[in-house]
């Protein structure tokens, strides 16, 4: 029984019966996934300006819509009601979700849902090895092809990675979990040796016969389980950004491997779309960092901020303001540069820190928002919550971009940041964070630098010599309150 | 398709990814990471496969029902993934200031 969904398309995409073991017979069919590939191709394109990006968003839309009404005009479907029931459900919270999710939130919302496309991965493989006659993977003598087998043994194992990484690192973002990394002892070796136990499991699982295999492909799946636990187990909260854009690379590559076992192009192409993203994304983070790649995937950084060394600086000289003094000194400012951090996340401070930009600019100055690319959870939060606060994207600048100007500055407002302004980045060879471009706030005239108290010290667990500049001032305050008493002070 | 096709496409497919994501402004890293998330659910046309297919024995039947299952988690993000990447880059904008 066929369902003519779309009356039109359907006739256009009929096809023999013989679609139904995954081998697009009909050209037609191969096109329209392969249409759906490119619509995804332009929906990442879009995303090179603010302007064409929501052009971009819907192609993406469209190419989803023709993959799925493709698949079920193409195969005969012995279930549609209950089909229809679980995408309105799916769909439905779905929606809600992306409704009523804060924009700080965004990292927990983006992890989240890298967990599920990991389990939907991991279903759609274990479907496939319990009924391979409907994906079309089996050979003449009804065992599953080796090649097939080798695509479901990676394609479930890096799902139930992306699965269980993204929950722990969702858990870790929504501070269900604290953000601090768990060491386990001698996790490396067992880390390698639960990794190399997957891939010698799958070589294994593509040449057992059929029959004997099954508690093979059982063992990779729980051991891929526990891997992507035990990976992101060790991996502290600031470091999440990569953790994040890797996270998403697996969701892609797991796509991928689920594309190869369909023969399926739209799949394919998704999968090596969203895999090199998040590599890229990852790659620009750990550069933002300068730390490699291996170095934070193996964890544990800033586990040792010791309150040790926190004694000896209380010492130092440093000046306090209020929210006046620097409300009068920003009014004669000519040029003011705002440097956003996760602290403004934490204290949902961005729309008060709008209104007094807002302000600011009113009294004649030049405000400014430098971003650093690591700033916040994950890459690009800081732009995504100032654009919520209608700050105009053409006054938001990246580190190379606006680094030069701090010589010009009269100001720089640092409000949640520490790290990313840390000159011993430039001059300590010893610091964790050495090697890690920053900006040059040292090089403006006045600096502000609202903290919550002397105490705490950055992610990486390093004294900041801004604070006993001449020239700083420390605004101790929650930065919400300290930018709304600001705004009344002006 | 036979195997070589297919990887042929996927090599392809990863250097326009390289390509394309390089040229993705910084400020749209977000919005880029909810889109691909939303992308990479197309993952739904395997679930659907195994949900539509003609139950064949006690494994047909336990793959349909993982189908289903998959299919609700793709719908999820689906929906999720495209609606907050639209929510997103309504806020990005140029104001007209006077």
């Amino acid at each position: 029984m066929r369902h003519a969904l779309i009356g039109a398309s359907a006739l256009l995409f009929s096809t023999p019966a013989l679609a139904a073991s995954g081998e697009a017979v009909n050209p037609w069919v191969a096109l329209a996934y392969l249409v759906a590939g490119v619509l995804f191709i332009l929906a990442l394109r879009g995303l090179s300006s603010p302007e064409t990006s929501r052009a971009g968003n819907r192609y993406g839309m469209i190419g989803m819509l023709i993959a799925v009404v493709t698949t079920l005009v193409t195969h005969d479907i012995a279930s549609l009601p209950e089909i229809g029931i679980a995408i309105a459900i799916g769909g439905a919270f779905g929606f809600i979700v992306a409704r009523k999710i804060a924009m700080t939130d965004m990292p927990q919302l983006v992890a989240g849902f890298h967990s599920l496309v990991g389990m939907a991965a991991v279903l759609v493989g274990v479907a496939a090895y319990l009924n391979p006659g409907a994906f079309g993977i089996l050979d003449d003598a009804g065992e599953i092809l080796t090649v097939s087998r080798i695509e479901l043994g990676l394609g479930v194992a890096i799902g139930a990675i992306t699965f269980s990484g993204s929950v722990i690192a969702f858990l870790k973002l929504n501070g269900n979990m604290s953000g601090a990394p768990i060491m386990l002892p001698l996790r490396h070796v067992i880390n390698l040796g639960v990794l190399a136990a997957i891939i010698g499991l799958t070589g294994y699982f593509s040449v057992m016969p059929t029959v004997d295999s099954s508690t093979i492909f059982w063992t990779i799946l729980v051991l891929a389980f526990l891997i992507g636990f035990l990976l992101i187990i060790p991996i502290g909260g600031a470091d999440m950004p990569v953790v994040v854009s890797m996270l998403n690379s697996y969701s892609g590559w797991a796509a991928a491997a689920m594309g190869f076992t369909l023969g399926n192009t739209a799949m394919i192409i998704t999968g090596a779309l969203v895999g090199s993203s998040g590599a890229i994304l990852s790659y620009i983070m750990c550069k933002a960092m300068n730390r490699s790649f291996i170095s934070v995937i193996a964890g544990g950084f800033g586990a040792e901020s010791g309150p040790a060394d926190g004694a000896e600086k209380i010492d130092r000289p440093w000046k306090r303001g209020s929210a006046e003094d620097a409300a009068y000194m920003m009014k004669q400012a000519e040029n003011i540069i705002i440097i956003p951090g996760y602290g403004m996340a934490v204290a949902q401070a961005q729309h008060a820190l709008r209104e007094m930009a807002d302000l600011l600019e009113e009294e004649g100055a030049n405000v400014k928002f430098a971003i650093h690319p690591v700033a916040g959870r994950m890459p690009g939060h800081m732009n995504v919550l100032l654009a919520e606060a209608s700050v105009d994207y053409d006054k938001v600048f990246e580190l190379e971009d606006i680094n030069s100007e701090f010589a010009q500055a009269d100001v720089a407002f640092i409000i949640g940041a520490n790290d990313v302004v840390n000159p011993a980045a430039k001059t300590d060879k010893s610091s964790p964070i050495y090697g890690m471009p920053v900006f040059d706030v040292e090089k403006a005239k006045q600096v502000f630098f609202i903290k919550r108290s002397m105490g705490g010290v950055g992610y990486a667990g390093v004294d900041n010599e801004v604070f006993y500049m001449d020239q700083t001032m420390m605004l101790l305050s929650d930065a919400k309150k300290m930018c709304e008493d600001i705004v009344k002070a002006l | 398709m036979d195997f070589i096709s297919i990887f042929s496409i996927f090599v392809m497919a990863c250097f326009v990814g390289y390509y394309v994501v390089w040229s993705v402004t910084p400020a749209l890293h977000t919005p880029l990471m909810a889109v691909t998330n939303a992308i990479s659910s197309v993952i739904i046309v395997g679930a659907l496969i195994a949900a539509a297919a003609a139950s064949q024995g006690d494994g047909g039947q336990t793959a349909k029902w993982l189908g289903l299952i998959g299919v609700v988690l793709a719908s999820v993000n689906i929906f999720g993934g495209f609606a907050v990447t639209e929510r997103m880059l309504a806020m990005y904008k140029k104001k007209e200031r006077k």
